[in-house]
């Protein structure tokens, strides 16, 4: 029938599945009721997500980016049968999600309200700060498995640091989340404050796709088409690493861990080769990188899997593992969303015992220190 | 190949869907313009249940700005990824050369006929009412 589904399973996989719990470092929850949200904001904050709603740094006034490719961008079996939104539901996820595929830990990421393209930035700030709270409220605190994320939008450097202050404190958050489309590249001095607080804290950055920026998503400018502005997030990941190392971030931070989230990982090779080329020929450009960029890549930043590659030819896939080092990549599913990935399926490539514990658990565990 | 009544033909509205369970497999059978088309409930990428899949058209453009719509709804989009899928014969238009859902031989016979088959029991009286939904495993 098809090779796609057929690849066999190793023995030695399945022996590993068994005894393999997985962590998933992208699962969306999504807001069921506005109301849910209100009660963290202040009465100001919510007579104006009333009155005036988002106002965006997009180019589309008046409309938000959905729906692309299917309504919420959703898996169209992850509707509650309760009703509200994809990802709203905590029975349902646990019955569709946590409990069939085994999650031992599932790591937040909040997307509802635009949270890091809000142009007024208080208004962002407050919503942030909101969801914050709302994530421990409605899912960790009810379900121990789910792990939340600070949300701490870079723009509004000063409000960030405050945040990541107050949730440290309550101790509950495994990484700090910024976001990759902001107003200026994530290497820039003006976003240090952050990184380095996220360093003293041991906390890793978290970097999920997504946001708006008030720049077109491409280098060529706005694209025309889903599947076009989707590929971009590839590129928007490439820039975003590049800023990072060349601007010296590792080697400010050395302590400091990176993650991207969603953002694939079939682009790190070739980014990661031309910063190399490169940088032999201009290195004097830069003369505050005291090594070479592709040790920053392979000792700082980690990637998660989702959406996964997928070339014809399995053994494309496997050196592509190979190359960014099964050491360097984390399981997502980006459930509930259309391109999802089960991890049972996902890898269209067969992988060792020692590679799966690493994926799936053992990478994941060391970085957020679970 | 063994034939295996799965439900009368008004057990599935036109334009619906329902899963079966039948010799271990969970068989997703449509009924889309009279016809009925039984696959394999599970998408051969990733494994979604194709029961959730949309039932569209196939859409094609011989230029820009110019689209034509023919085989209406007989065609799955995979709830997940969204590969698109012939239910006649499982044939992916996405990948066409490679992949595949397994698809099941459907018929429909009335009641009438099936009372002289091999299914009906001898002692109990039948009531032909509907025609049956019939899928080959
Ligand atoms: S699981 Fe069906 S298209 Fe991916």
């Amino acid at each position: 029938m098809s090779d796609v589904i057929d690849r066999p399973i190793l023995a030695e996989e399945e022996a590993a599945r068994s005894r393999l719990r997985i962590i998933d470092c992208d699962v969306h929850p999504s807001i069921h009721a506005h109301a849910d949200i209100e009660q963290f904001l202040p009465k100001r904050w919510q007579q104006h997500l009333r009155t005036y709603g988002s106002h965006l740094r997009t180019p589309y006034i008046g409309t938000t980016p959905y729906p692309r490719s299917s309504p919420l961008i959703a898996r169209r079996d992850a509707w509650p049968p309760t009703g509200g939104p994809p990802g709203s539901d905590l029975d349902f996820m646990r019955k569709q999600h946590l409990d069939p595929l085994d999650i031992e830990y599932g790591i937040l990421q909040v997307l509802d309200l635009f949270i890091f393209s809000q142009q007024n930035l208080e208004f962002g700030a407050a919503i942030q700060r909101a969801i914050n709270d709302w994530q421990l409220a409605f899912w960790s605190d009810r379900d121990p498995r789910l792990k939340a994320s600070i949300l701490a939008g870079q723009d509004d450097t000063e409000f960030a640091i405050a945040e990541i202050e107050r949730c440290a404190k309550i101790g509950r958050y495994v990484q700090i989340n910024v976001c990759p489309r902001a107003n200026e590249p994530l290497g820039r001095r003006r976003y240090w404050p952050i990184y380095a607080r996220a360093q003293e804290l041991g906390l890793p950055l978290g970097i999920h796709v997504g946001g708006y920026g008030g720049h077109a998503p491409t280098g060529g400018g706005w694209p025309s088409y889903y599947v076009e502005e989707h590929q971009s997030n590839a590129h928007t990941m490439a820039a975003q690493l590049t800023s990072l190392v060349l601007e010296g971030v590792p080697e400010r931070f050395p302590n400091l861990k990176i993650v991207f989230i969603e953002g694939g990982f079939g682009w790190i090779p070739s980014a990661t080769w031309r910063m190399e080329r490169h940088f032999e020929a201009f290195r004097d450009e830069v003369p505050h990188l005291k090594r070479r960029p592709s040790e920053y890549v392979k000792e700082h930043f980690w990637f998660t899997t989702q959406p996964i590659d997928e070339p014809d030819e399995g053994r494309h896939l496997r050196s592509l593992i190979e190359w960014v080092g099964a050491d360097r990549l984390l399981f997502s599913s980006d459930y509930p969303h259309w391109d999802f990935d089960d991890p049972r399926y996902a890898f269209k490539t067969p992988l060792t015992e020692a590679e799966r514990r690493k994926i799936f658990n053992g990478n994941a565990r060391a970085v957020y220190k679970f | 190949m063994a034939r295996h009544i799965v439900a009368r033909t008004s057990d599935i509205p036109p334009g619906g869907n329902k899963v079966f369970g039948v010799e271990g497999r969970d068989i997703v059978v449509f009924h889309v313009n009279g016809e009925f088309f039984a696959l394999l409930n599970r998408c051969p990428h990733e494994g979604a249940p194709l029961v959730k899949a949309a039932c569209v058209a196939r859409l094609t453009s011989p230029e820009p700005g110019v689209y034509q719509r023919s085989r209406v709804g007989e065609l799955l989009r995979c709830p997940w990824h969204g590969w698109e899928f012939d239910m006649r014969n499982g044939q992916s238009w996405f990948d066409p050369q490679r992949v595949k859902v397994r698809s099941y031989p459907v018929a429909v016979e009335s009641g009438e006929e099936l009372q002289k088959g091999p299914y009906v029991a001898e002692t109990f009286p039948v009531r032909v009412e509907d025609n049956y939904v019939i899928v080959e495993v």
